[in-house]
């Protein structure tokens, strides 16, 4: 879709990048709201004139954040925190938005990985549709390059998606420092977060493994599903073991037979999955195109934020 | 092939066919003892019975390739029926991670036990405990495994740690085969 008239729900790094990163695209912003108000102008933001607000006050604007919901958009992009079980608020969002035909774009995993058959449900009675591509590992077409591939050609992905994770394994493995230690740096460098569980223990990486085996089985799954270990307390030890041999320890996420697991793995110091620091990678196998992997930033505002905008991109005009 | 790999040790398989008659396993395996074979596993399928009426077993050893050859002969010269000799070794090789008590919950146990689902032998460990046996240390541990076999052995090394609250860091697999 060109020149789409978008609302941007979640004012966090992607929501905010989102609001920066449209106008480039040939969009524009009509409504934006963080968790406490919204800006709304039918006519579009003066998105800069926003984001001097929120960091100056901390708030996007003056309206209640259900105006955002009320402005008249062609998409919504929800970019709200994900929350698990429900999925709420976000998903009350995105049946708004489908309930009045209108498209719909996903950053936020908790509606497509714990609701995926009644957001499928929900868009079947809709003229518009629902888009997630910024879901699975961030800036990398993961999900588009499925749907290519024709998910019934695709016979298993596996992929390194949570760049926390893998920074903490990647340092240890490098500096031969034990798992305290290089989750204490990360925090201080913000690679990961005060209360790291989210990621350490393996729950996000699962969260986009089970968006990933509902595309390919066409949904049923959701994170109870997924067999789900962490990296928490692995000593550095390990590492130096599996170096002595050529292997290197990565927390991997996998979609095959059926299954959805995650865990930390052995895999060939400088094997395809073996990608450093934050980055993340996706490795999609195929019945007749072989393996592809594509590899990429799997967090970050602006990297996200080009992932829902292509999704825009794809939405058909109405 | 260079001379010096000549020279390793590998593992083979042998497959023999015995006739049910008392003394006729030991009498099997003399000649790979006599002639410089080690011994690694013996799978003797008691109930199932070849073409010939006979009882398979699958006996897999470890050997130089010049010394397999003496011992395929040696077990021909013994009168034994050999009817696979060496054309399929290990296929698979599997390496995993234990961490956690692997002394207290008793190493070898867990060794003999990953040994005992019969599809898998254990040809090298590592351990390391940079803070003594009574903390947490971690071994890596190879498996050579028949076609097919990794998966069971796998589950056994999943089995095992579950029971022993090890933490196991698993190989990627692909079909069976370690990625």
């Amino acid at each position: 879709m060109k020149q789409a008239r978008l609302a941007i729900l979640g004012a966090g790094a992607v929501g905010r990048s989102v609001l920066e990163l449209a106008g480039d695209y040939g969009h524009s912003v009509v409504a934006v709201a963080d968790s406490e108000t919204a800006a709304v102008d039918a006519e579009g933001l003066d998105t800069e004139a926003v984001l001097e607000r929120k960091a100056a006050r901390g708030v996007v604007g003056d309206h209640d954040v259900a105006a955002a919901l009320d402005a008249d958009y062609d998409v919504l992009v929800e970019a709200t925190p994900t929350t698990l079980g429900d999925a709420e608020p976000g998903f009350s969002h995105v049946e708004r938005a489908l309930e009045a035909d209108r498209h719909v774009v996903l950053a936020n995993k908790g509606p497509v990985a714990e609701r995926y058959d009644d957001l499928r449900a929900l868009e079947a009675d809709s003229a518009g549709s629902v888009r997630f591509e910024a879901t699975v590992g961030g800036a990398i077409p993961a999900l588009s390059t499925i749907e290519d591939m024709d998910p019934s050609h695709v016979t298993r992905v596996r992929g390194i998606l949570n760049g926390t994770a893998n920074f903490v394994l990647s340092r240890m493995a490098a500096e031969g420092l034990d798992y305290e230690h290089v989750l204490a740096e990360a925090q201080d460098l913000g690679v990961a977060e005060a209360d790291p569980s989210f990621d350490v223990e393996g729950t996000d990486a699962a969260l986009k493994c089970v968006i990933v085996a509902n595309e390919l089985y066409g949904g049923g799954y959701t994170l109870a599903d997924a067999d789900v270990e962490g990296i928490e307390n692995i000593p550095g030890s390990a590492l130096e073991l599996a170096a002595e041999d050529g292997r290197t320890v990565r927390l991997v996420g996998e979609v095959s037979g059926g299954e959805v697991r995650v865990g930390p793995r052995l895999v060939p110091e400088h094997g395809t999955l073996a990608v450093s620091g934050t980055m993340n990678i996706v490795q999609i196998e195929t019945e007749h195109a072989g393996p592809l992997a594509i590899s990429g930033h799997g967090a970050g505002g602006p990297e996200t934020a080009s992932a829902v905008l292509a999704d825009v991109g794809r939405l058909p005009q109405p | 092939m260079s001379d010096a790999a000549s020279d390793a040790v590998r593992a083979y398989t042998v497959r023999l066919e015995l006739v049910d008659e008392p003394g006729e396993l030991l009498r099997a395996l003399e000649p790979i003892a006599n002639n410089g074979g080690n011994l690694l596993s013996i799978f003797h399928e008691r109930g199932n019975l070849t073409p010939r009426g006979h009882i398979p077993v699958e006996v897999d050893l470890e050997a130089t390739p010049d010394r397999f050859e003496t011992i395929v002969e040696a077990l021909r010269a013994a009168g034994v029926n050999v009817i696979q000799a060496g054309a399929e070794r290990y296929s698979e090789e599997v390496t995993v991670l234990l961490v956690g008590h692997l002394v207290e919950t008793d190493l070898s146990d867990t060794l003999s036990r990953i040994e005992n689902c019969g599809s898998a032998s254990v040809a090298d460990v590592s351990l390391t405990a940079p803070d003594g046996t009574d903390e947490v240390s971690a071994a890596r541990i190879r498996l050579v495994a028949h076609a097919e076999g990794t998966d069971r052995a796998l589950e056994t090394v999943r089995e095992v740690a579950a029971e022993k609250e090890l933490r196991l860091v698993e190989p990627l697999m692909a079909g069976g085969v370690e990625a």
